[in-house]
């Protein structure tokens, strides 16, 4: 019983950044407007409210996340082709729906995701040979599909805008007719299970963080620190993908040259905020997630507060830096410290009246 | 027996990753820039060199400023949006603030420049290194913080002139009569000019003052890493953070004042832009030179783990990088603008693979500090 308490406090205490910037973005609005947490049924059952919207809209950048976090824990750096990876994970869905099959179907809409997962995961393995086998730094070795990847969608899908209002497609980034929850939500849900569920039954978190904090130690002990680099680039290839698919269904078509512009930065950002080292080793994937909705609910709250849309970035940076001001060691180990002396002053003198 | 006594004699002083590095990306530019001049058209004068510096001249300079954060063991992707916010800020100033006296007006805007440049150093260097936050994020927070205000800035500026009823806003134009003179202020170079075809003319070559900025800067920052105290902390800094420390060096210190530096650099590129351009186009300014920069002083020989890296290969690196561009730009068989940038993309990852294998047949990837930098006599 002890245990699990301890336990549970260390994973509070690891994440407190993100749940710290979360509560008090929530209790500013909550002091600002109290309607920004009202959540009604549309009258197409939908459930519609900031929140919701909050949750919904950062699927993308959450999915990229967990993905990004694995990448940084395990090779101590970071991807910064996610966004111009995945304009190439949508040009290959929508060439092989549209070009490919013709007809749009449940199956035939799997089997596209199928097939741009795979060559998602080829370009993510280059990137990863990159890294592992030839050691270059992460960020050098995405360098290369950072400054190419939108063209080479733009060859592989030769239109500038492709339309893709089929319904069914429709439905990946919106809502399924009957369930008051947008699928996004479910799709992110479910990838995290997913992931927990093979990194923590497995030895696979382990062996991450190992290869992230001493390669040469992880060598040593049978650990082979290229296909686990590899690994971590393919699933961060599988979270791209997914993030692609979701956008091109929630606008109906595919931008290869704008679509999910700038996300790295924030997927960057995400990891940094939910606690994780951007150096690599130690990682918590739930944090990321959370990060990605601190993120999203800082720009949901710019916006209601009808901030204009060019110095929303300038506000946004601002807000930032206060983050990771309170969340740096050196604020911590202060306010640490500060709470100890009050509590001893506490405790002392109770103990004084005590003898007396 | 014999082996061992003619040993030393025999032995000869090995290269330093940092020197084998350089020297890669200058063989690489000199490689690049002999195609260039056999293939395209236009490459075999003298003119186009001088050009590619001209025209990219703050790129040279925050190559020289990354290189120096990443020294020291940092990142600094502020860098763009700075030079976007220098920009746009000194535009407006030097059209807003009527200055008679045209050198007044000219020093003002430097000093505005640097200053903005300051600013920025200030505020992430303390966050940096007295704060002990990841650079990464804290300037990443910094280029969204500049860009955001470079676009309030235009935004503002659209408005006014709105209301003074003028048509077809663009972007703001330097229209300061000293800041023109100059902008067309060029060093003419009459025996590195060509004749031109059509009238018999000399064309001179040209060097503009942003080139001659870039210039110095990279010989005044290399001289700095290379004799100054505080260049060679910067070097052990990033090298080993523990030993700099136990050998009495102010690491947080030596770290605040290489983002101070950076910082200023930036400022000072936002000038020589505006030299080149006397436009600030809120769109195309600075956007992706920090990835430039990072990239050209990564082939320069710079590592992003610190210790290790030299300004002279980052300037190379920057000209393998531009000459590249102009090359796919330039090149008849590619037209395609996609495939231009694929080209580029798979060129740069040639060089990238090229730098770490050549890195890998030696010293089985391990770095160790410049030769000048070890103390005391080297053991064996």
């Amino acid at each position: 019983m002890k245990n699990t308490l301890k336990k549970i406090a260390s994973s509070l205490n690891s994440l407190m950044i993100p749940l710290v910037a979360l509560f008090l973005l929530l209790l500013f609005n909550l002091f600002r407007d109290v309607s920004f947490f009202r959540i009604t049924l549309d009258d197409k059952g939908v459930l519609s409210g900031n929140l919701v919207s909050i949750i919904n809209s950062a699927s993308e950048l959450a999915i990229i996340g967990m993905g990004m976090t694995l990448v940084t824990a395990s090779c101590g750096g970071q991807d910064i082709s996610v966004g111009t990876v995945s304009a190439i994970a949508g040009a290959v869905f929508a060439k092989m729906l549209l070009k490919a099959f013709t007809v749009i179907t449940i199956p035939t809409i799997l089997l596209s995701v199928l097939v741009a997962i795979l060559v998602t995961i080829l370009f993510k393995l280059f990137n990863g040979v990159l890294v592992a086998v030839f050691r270059i730094q992460p960020m050098i070795a995405t360098l290369i599909l950072y400054s190419s990847g939108r063209s080479i969608a733009s060859w592989i899908i030769v239109d500038a805008t492709t339309k893709i209002e089929d319904p069914l497609v429709r439905y990946i980034g919106m809502t399924i007719p009957g369930s008051p929850i947008p699928t996004p939500i479910f799709i992110t849900a479910i990838m995290g299970l997913v992931l927990v569920l093979i990194f923590k039954l497995t030895n696979l978190s382990l062996y991450t963080q190992t290869v992230g904090i001493n390669q040469g130690a992880a060598r040593l002990n049978g650990i082979n620190p290229i296909v686990v680099k590899l690994l971590c680039f393919g699933v961060l290839g599988v979270c791209v993908t997914l993030a692609s698919v979701i956008q091109i269904g929630r606008i109906g078509s595919l931008t290869q040259n704008t679509m999910l512009a700038d996300i790295e930065m924030d997927a960057i950002l995400a990891v940094a905020i939910g606690g994780n080292s951007l150096g690599g080793g130690k990682f918590r994937i739930s944090g990321t997630v959370l990060g990605a909705y601190v993120i999203e609910t800082l720009m949901t709250t710019l916006r209601s507060m009808n901030v204009d849309t060019s110095s929303i970035k300038a506000y946004k940076a601002l807000a930032i830096i206060a983050v990771v001001v309170a969340g740096s060691p050196v604020i911590k180990a202060l306010a640490s410290n500060l709470w100890k002396k009050i509590r001893e002053q506490v405790f002392v003198g109770t103990s004084k009246e005590a003898i007396r | 027996m014999s082996q061992i006594l003619e040993a030393p004699r025999k032995k000869r002083e090995k290269m330093t990753n940092t020197m084998l590095l350089m020297t890669i990306s200058i063989v690489i530019f000199i490689a690049l820039y002999i195609y260039a001049v056999l293939n395209i058209q236009g490459f075999d004068k003298p003119e186009m060199f001088l050009n590619l510096i001209n025209e990219n001249a703050p790129i040279i300079i925050i190559a020289c400023s990354l290189t120096i954060v990443m020294i020291g063991g940092g990142i600094d992707i502020s860098v763009g949006g700075v030079i976007m916010l220098t920009v746009m800020s000194c535009a407006r100033f030097l059209n807003e603030n009527q200055i008679a006296d045209q050198t007044l007006g000219v020093i003002v805007t430097l000093l505005l420049a640097l200053g903005i440049g300051l600013a920025f150093g200030l505020l992430q260097g303390s966050l940096v290194s007295y704060l002990e936050i990841q650079p990464f994020i804290v300037t990443l927070a910094g280029m969204v913080l500049a860009k955001g205000v470079a676009s309030m800035l235009f935004e503002d500026w659209k408005v006014l002139q709105k209301a003074q009823g003028a048509r077809n806003i663009t972007n703001p134009k330097v229209l300061h009569e000293g800041f023109k003179a100059l902008k067309n202020l060029k060093i003419e170079i009459p025996w590195l000019g060509y004749i031109s075809p059509n009238n018999g003319k000399l064309i001179p070559a040209k060097i503009e003052i942003g080139a001659v900025i870039a210039v110095v800067v990279v010989i005044c920052v290399f001289l700095m890493l290379r004799y100054t105290k505080k260049g060679r902390h910067i070097y052990a800094v990033g090298g080993n953070q523990q030993s700099a420390m136990m050998l009495g060096i102010n690491v947080k210190r030596t770290r605040f004042f290489s983002y101070i530096m950076s910082g200023m650099l930036a400022g000072l590129a936002g000038f020589a832009y505006l030299i080149h351009d006397a436009s600030a186009n809120i769109t195309s300014v600075g956007v992706r030179y920090e990835m430039d920069a990072i990239a050209s002083s990564i082939i320069g020989g710079t590592l992003l783990t610190g210790g290790v890296g030299n300004v002279i290969g980052s300037f190379f690196g920057t000209m393998i990088l531009v000459t590249l561009k102009k090359v796919i730009k330039l090149d008849p068989a590619i037209k395609v603008s996609y495939i231009q940038e694929m080209a580029s993309g798979a060129m740069l990852g040639l060089f990238i693979v090229l730098q770490s294998i050549v890195l890998s047949t030696r010293g089985k990837g391990k770095m160790r500090l410049p030769e000048w930098l070890k103390f005391g006599k080297r053991t064996t």
